[in-house]
């Protein structure tokens, strides 16, 4: 039997439906180019970033880059050491994040196992409110209220400094390590909770030793967004930190960010392809390359943790 | 019918129970919990046999809304575990359960058999580790993952997973263990597996058993109980509810006429 096989010809009922098909490929097509667009314009970005700096580094060398310890490049006598933005920007991040990383954690921690529901339903929506308030708003109030608060304390604080900004910026990003880490927190399956009370854990035992580790990747995942947006973050630098760069990593002094530097110029009229708005570029490209290495390490340490239950 | 001489570990009473959107899910369940021996529950889906079971170690605490009402008696306390004064973490810490679906911590294999100890703050890291390796012995999975106790629990089977859960539930030293149908997510051999070690605690252990398979409960336990609906239809020795059951009902379940 098995060895006269022979060909059939293929019943009309059965064949391949061409108009299907098309339809198909051509709906396949349109979805794919939407995707592509967010795709394209990250490309398009980073391709005008290249070739701008590269203008800019045609007359500035990699190592006066890195190794000057001054940023002047509108003045007569120019300098282009990226290092006083970098550490402005560092500052303003650390103090940002040593506020914003443990309080938005403790903040889903309790709304994701301590809060009772109707707790939640209330505070999360006014906790995810402070992210639509404008940064500028908040760049003033920390230029106009935090800073005059903190000159209490510390009389010889200047009326720019980082401590401030960085203070308020941190306070700003609680909600969005709060949101993302509490979602993770409730996506841990409610069995593994019972697992732990059932071995006699109290609610913080539970939350600490068995909820927190289920939960690192998204919390991972909730820091690293944080930290773009410190590193990213322009109005509350530039408002209230101040404008001059200088190389300092004390954040009771003044600095200027790589952002509040790319406001700062962008905001005046600057012939095009003059290295002043060259440096514009090769500043957003260290930025870019900042941002682009911690979502690189976040990316790492969520496979590493990714959850497995 | 029911034996005398067994001293009882604990007892129902009356029992009612509440769910949150006020449904009746136990109707004056009254039933003894003999010592040392294995009591299986038996009956089909939402008979209220797991929402019965749950009611020893006080889980329905954990979900605002929940309401018990009547006794379940721990001896030798002589003690309402269900009274207001009792701290269900007291409770929990003496009588711990293993569940449906294996639920291991995202911790290694030693540090989930050791939670139990941690949370009761046992610091001595030589008794931590005895009582794990004891545990681990008395849920037959030593010789399995003996070197490789710092392993992610992850890693191991399903069977071995849900070995990993009984080893956690036994190396507190428990008076009784409630198992929520504990071979229901598990293929045929991890379900011997589970099941001769059940026959190995016997006698050393009071065991309450929620079980789908009415075979299991021929197989393993002492004293087996039918539920259905809410209400305790039928409670005996097992030889005796699977010979010559009393009620119609029971019958037609165990003979699978119904279910």
């Amino acid at each position: 039997m098995l060895n006269n096989i022979t060909e059939l010809a293929i019943s009309p009922r059965l064949a391949k439906n061409i108009r299907r098909n098309v339809k198909e490929r051509v709906i396949e097509l349109i979805l794919m180019l939407a995707a592509l667009s967010a795709v394209f314009t990250t490309f398009a970005i980073v391709a005008i970033l290249l070739y701008e700096s590269f203008g800019f580094f045609e007359t500035v060398s990699l190592i006066d880059f890195f190794t000057d310890t001054q940023w002047t490049p509108l003045f007569e006598d120019a300098h282009y050491g990226i290092m006083p933005l970098i550490a402005g920007t560092l500052t303003t991040s650390l103090v940002a994040l040593a506020v914003a990383m443990p309080v938005g954690t403790i903040a889903a921690i309790y709304l994701s196992e301590f809060a009772s529901h109707k707790t939640r339903e209330i505070t999360k929506p006014i906790l995810e409110l402070l992210v639509g308030v404008p940064t500028i708003a908040f760049g003033y109030f920390a230029l106009l209220f935090v800073t005059p608060l903190l000159q209490i304390i510390y009389p010889d604080l200047p009326g720019f400094n980082m401590l401030s900004a960085g203070l308020v910026m941190g306070v700003m990003i609680v909600p969005y390590i709060a949101s993302v880490a509490e979602d993770a927190m409730r996506a841990v399956p409610m069995s593994m909770r019972e697992g732990s009370y059932a071995m006699g854990a109290t609610r913080f035992q539970t939350a600490l030793r068995v909820v927190t580790p289920a939960a690192t990747s998204g919390i991972v995942a909730a820091y690293i967004l944080a930290i773009s947006r410190a590193v990213g973050e322009t109005m509350v630098v530039a408002v209230a930190a101040g404008q001059q760069p200088n190389l300092t990593f004390d954040p009771t002094e003044g600095a200027a960010t790589i952002t509040a530097y790319i406001v700062q110029v962008a905001m005046g009229d600057l012939p095009h392809a003059s290295i002043g708005y060259q440096s514009i570029f090769a500043a957003g490209l260290v930025l870019f390359v900042m941002t682009l290495a911690f979502n690189i390490i976040g990316y790492v340490v969520r496979k590493k943790f990714r959850e497995q239950y | 019918m029911v034996n005398t001489s067994t001293p009882l570990k604990a007892e129902a009473k009356n029992l009612n129970f509440y769910y949150s959107n006020g449904h009746l899910a136990l109707k004056s369940v009254s039933m003894p919990i003999y010592e040392n021996k294995i009591t299986a529950l038996i009956g089909p889906s939402g008979c209220g046999k797991s929402t019965f079971l749950r009611c020893f170690n006080r889980m329905h605490d954990l979900y605002p809304g929940n309401k018990y009402d009547g006794q379940i008696v721990m001896h030798p306390d002589n003690t309402n575990i269900l009274a207001d004064g009792v701290d269900p973490i007291e409770v929990r810490m003496r009588i711990s359960m293993v569940f449906q679906k294996p639920n291991p911590f995202p911790k290694t294999i030693f540090e989930n058999v050791a939670y139990g100890l941690r949370v009761r703050d046992e610091k001595n890291n030589r008794v931590v580790a005895d009582k794990v390796e004891e545990a681990l012995k008395g849920a037959s999975l030593w010789n399995e993952v003996k070197d490789r106790l710092n392993d992610l629990a992850f890693n191991l089977s399903g069977g071995q997973q849900q070995r990993l859960c009984i080893a956690r539930a036994l190396a507190t030293d428990p008076e009784i263990m409630l198992f929520d149908e504990p071979t229901s997510a598990l293929d045929p051999i991890a379900t011997a597996n589970i099941e001769e070690l059940m026959n190995e605690l016997r006698g050393k252990l009071t065991i309450l058993v929620v079980t789908h398979n009415m075979q299991q409960a021929a197989r393993i336990s002492d004293y087996t109980a039918y539920m259905y609906l809410g209400e305790m239809m039928e409670y005996g020795d097992t030889d005796t509810i699977f010979t010559r059951p009393v009620r119609k009902e029971t019958e037609d379940y165990i003979t699978g006429k119904f279910g």
